[in-house]
């Protein structure tokens, strides 16, 4: 299994906040790797490294063997990464079917419009949008808007997949569809990088899971490694030891 | 593209329009009719950069201006025939525009407009000191310069027939941007800009590309409209009035749509003219196009056509 994505010693620092702090990782073609923390770790961050939202101030990215580190984010995404964002962004006064269009166009395929349409189609039917073509995007329920995210980005056919909390804020029927529409990717032969809340899920998916803290990587390893590791439970809860002591009144 | 009524539609309209009033001979209908197709090509144009690409630019009759001086200027100094001197004066203003845009499009909303502005400003203030063209006073043309085209009354009417394939040009172009991919990064741009650099679409360059094909018709078409003139002096040229009243057009008839903003612009120029030739009121039409601009901002920001659609979601169809 060769290494996809490397992303090494990368930092970025806003005004007074460490937000990624020299943090290495390497994403494996075919592969999931969970990418956890608590709020304010840096994940989102440092999706915007890699996909070159920003500039990181040190360290270098690579993806499938070339330098990525600071290219625009249209760029990277013809390199053949593509994104879900954790805050939906559609664009809205298009057509579910156009959003995609754009992610088949001008991502790593790279395709004529004739062809991209026929691709987002494709890919709108995957994720369970086939329906829907038609409808305006802000005209979507947020599970929708969602969705539109993941087969937006997988219009391009990408090589990995940054997804960005894709299951926040849906219900528990909705979250299990998401979890089946993921592993359908994964054995599409897609890498992915996921940022995620719900344990459940990322404890299922993953392959691996790197574990953030303040910026810097506290854990890495499976998720049964990562679960039993006593650091990742005391910066999730708290020190352990303060939690036994502090006695509840029952 | 040629396979859809759509764009045939737009050449019958047009030959429609030119041939009308040069078979009726009638030559006041000619002249209210050309300032109504210099609207069209105007607001047209700007509605690939408000419409499309989401960028409202306060500044677009700078093109005109500049394309009309460029012009005149080749066809008064270097003796170039018109049509060559419109055409060169278009690319001219496009290459400009390019490297203008490349610039000013860092910028964002309300910065992007005031820098538009600047640039009118700028050009006129240029132009007011540069003394190859005039300085403040401008080009005046002689009678000789109409030779070329059989005289000053073939002229008139040569040149009514240019501008309105220029206007029948401008909206084609809308329509075949529209339907390619370069228009649908546009749209993506429109609709959220970091969000279609995240999917792939390059947007400092198309939004470049679209400020410097927005001003070649228009730069043509100022060729043409001050070589039908005459004359050509700053405060005409880069007149920042002429500028919001494009938006207005682009506005009312429906932003983003094709026919739209040629809707809004004839609309408007007869409105216009109806106002004019009541003495009392100079100017009164700005009351009214401030008003309207306000209005449709407020309760129908999709502007004519947009509400149409809205209405009877069926026009969507064939009514673009």
């Amino acid at each position: 299994m060769s290494t996809l994505l490397e992303v090494s010693r990368v930092s970025k620092r806003f005004g007074g906040l460490q937000a990624v702090d020299r943090l290495s990782l390497t994403v494996n073609e075919g592969e999931i790797l969970g990418l956890i923390g608590p709020n304010g770790a840096g994940k989102s961050t440092v999706f915007n490294l890699i996909n070159g939202v920003y500039p990181p101030d040190s360290g270098k990215v690579f993806f499938a063997g070339e330098d990525i580190t600071g290219q625009p984010p249209y760029r990277v995404a013809r390199h053949g990464i593509a994104r879900a964002h954790q805050i939906v962004q559609p664009l809205g006064g298009l057509s579910v079917l156009d959003n995609c269009t754009v992610g088949a166009c001008f991502g790593r395929q790279n395709l004529a419009l004739g062809q991209a349409r026929e691709a987002a189609r494709q890919m709108a039917n995957m994720v369970g949008l086939g329906d829907r073509m038609d409808m305006l995007a802000s005209s979507l329920t947020t599970a929708g808007k969602k969705r539109l995210e993941m087969a937006r980005a997988l219009s391009a056919r990408p090589k990995l997949l940054l997804l960005d909390e894709v299951l926040a804020g849906l219900n528990p029927a909705e979250t299990e569809g998401m979890i089946e529409t993921v592993r359908k990717i994964r054995d599409s032969g897609i890498a992915i990088l996921m940022i995620e809340h719900i344990m459940r899920a990322v404890m299922s998916l993953s392959d691996r899971i790197v574990v953030l803290n303040l910026g810097a990587r506290l854990a890495e390893g499976t998720p049964q490694q990562v679960a039993d590791n006593p650091e990742v439970i005391t910066a999730y809860l708290g020190d352990s030891k303060l939690i036994n002591a502090a006695e509840l009144p029952t | 593209m040629w396979r859809r009524p759509f764009p045939w539609f737009i050449i019958a309209a047009a030959l429609l329009y030119a041939l009308y009033p040069y078979f009726t001979d009638d030559v006041g209908l000619r002249e209210s009719l050309l300032l109504a197709a210099v609207y069209i090509i105007l607001a047209s144009n700007l509605n690939l950069m408000i419409g499309y690409a989401g960028y409202v630019n306060f500044g677009n009759i700078v093109f005109f201006g500049l394309g009309g001086y460029v012009c005149l200027y080749l066809v008064t100094a270097l003796h170039w025939h018109v049509i060559l001197s419109a055409f060169v004066a278009g690319i001219a203003v496009s290459a400009v525009a390019l490297l203008f845009g490349l610039g000013i499009l860092r910028l964002r909303g309300a910065f992007f407009a005031l820098a538009t502005i600047g640039v009118n400003q700028a050009i006129q203030q240029l132009v007011v000191n540069f003394e190859p063209w005039g300085g403040a006073t401008g080009i005046y043309l002689s009678l000789d310069s109409y030779g070329p085209l059989g005289g000053p009354m073939q002229a008139l009417w040569t040149t009514y027939l240019l501008i309105v394939a220029l206007t029948a040009a401008s909206l084609l172009a809308s329509y075949a941007i529209k339907n390619s991919k370069f228009g649908l990064g546009l749209l993506a741009i429109g609709q959220n800009e970091d969000a279609a650099a995240v999917l792939g679409v390059p947007t400092p360059l198309y939004k470049a590309l679209v400020y410097s094909a927005s001003a070649f018709l228009p730069a043509v078409a100022g060729g043409l409209y001050f070589f039908k003139s005459g004359i050509i002096e700053p405060t005409s040229a880069f007149n920042l009035q002429t500028s919001i009243e494009a938006i207005v057009m682009v506005m009312l008839g429906g932003s983003g749509t094709i026919l739209g903003p040629a809707l809004g612009a004839f609309l408007y120029e007869e409105l216009r003219g109806f106002l004019l030739t009541a003495q009392s009121f100079s100017q009164f039409q700005l009351v009214i196009a401030g008003a309207l601009l306000l209005l449709i901002v407020q309760f129908v920001p999709g502007g004519l056509l947009g509400w149409l659609h809205q209405r009877w979601p069926r026009t969507r169809r064939w009514l673009e």
